[in-house]
């Protein structure tokens, strides 16, 4: 089944903040197996003119996960859950993520289209501090395979 | 935010350093847990081949985290990342041995823009294949 595409624009607005910790980022950028000192040492981050350790650049995907997974299971919207892959994946920084924010993640429904049978959904996440400032945005771009009227 | 590379030292075609990533099923596990993506195609081998797959496959932002060590292993500061994307084009398998999946990271200077601005095109290889399309960075130089 197509997506419903009267769900294109559809904004989903912030739920609660999700607070960043040193640890949490130590956490992933070990997990990613990134010893850079941005993401470990206080004073080094400091020293680069951060506030505080700074996460690695994909981290912001973990923040906007559980927004865009709200978007994406919305039930009106007809996505097939059990066929999905995650096609594209785009960061824009306004500054590092920075232990000590608190952030918020509003998603639009950016684009909906069908190519050669697979429904494509693009979802932007703008994730800000809790007080209004944009720190980054991010596309997900998540691929349905063989979902769309017509295919096999 | 200070990088360590000067805009005007880099030319177009200017390559960075070369990184290699081997990825085994325990950074899976690890992944897993740090990111709270918890897909059991990433942990899973019975339920990943139930689902067509080869064996166990590296979650995507994985991959595209370790692509883009690349570019910040290179530019000092992380934080002078203005843009990164990628596409995921092909699965990254993690087989449940001692070696696991090795990545062949190589990247070099694509573009000079005004502002200090570079852009940087990254070529992420498993088992001679190229993994990701895309794969771009703009960075911010001093």
């Amino acid at each position: 089944m197509a997506l419903n595409q009267d769900f294109l624009g559809k904004v989903y607005p912030a739920g609660p903040a999700y607070e960043v910790g040193r640890e949490k980022i130590r956490e992933f950028a070990i997990a990613i197996g990134d010893m850079n000192p941005a993401y470990h040492d206080v004073h080094h981050a400091r020293s680069l003119g951060h506030r505080d350790v700074i996460a690695p650049p994909t981290f912001p995907f973990v923040v906007s996960m559980r927004a865009s997974a709200v978007a994406m299971f919305d039930p009106g919207l007809g996505l097939d859950y059990s066929r999905v892959v995650h096609g594209e994946q785009r960061f824009a920084y306004r500054r590092p993520v920075t232990a000590g924010d608190s952030l918020v993640v509003v998603t639009t429904i950016e684009n909906i289209r069908v190519a050669a049978g697979n429904d494509i959904l693009t979802t932007r996440s703008d994730i800000s501090t809790d007080d209004g400032e944009l720190v980054v945005t991010t596309w997900a771009v998540t691929v349905a395979r063989g979902t769309a009227e017509g295919s096999a | 935010m200070s990088a360590s590379v000067a805009w005007a030292d880099v030319e177009v075609g200017t390559e960075l350093p070369a990184l290699t990533v081997r990825l085994q099923r325990v950074n899976l596990v690890m992944y897993a847990g740090a990111s709270g993506d918890f897909n059991p195609i990433h942990w899973n081998q019975r339920f990943a081949q139930a689902v067509g797959l080869p064996d166990v496959i590296a979650h995507g932002m994985l991959t595209m985290a370790s692509a883009g060590r690349v570019v910040t292993d290179w530019v000092g500061d992380p934080g002078s990342v203005v843009e990164y994307g990628v596409r995921f084009t092909r699965p990254v398998v993690v087989p449940d041995d001692d070696r696991g999946a090795t990545l062949e990271i190589t990247a070099s200077v694509a573009e000079k823009r005004d502002d200090n601005l570079v852009r940087i095109d990254i070529t992420a290889k498993f088992d001679d294949a190229t993994v990701l399309g895309k794969a771009q960075a703009v960075v911010r130089l001093v």
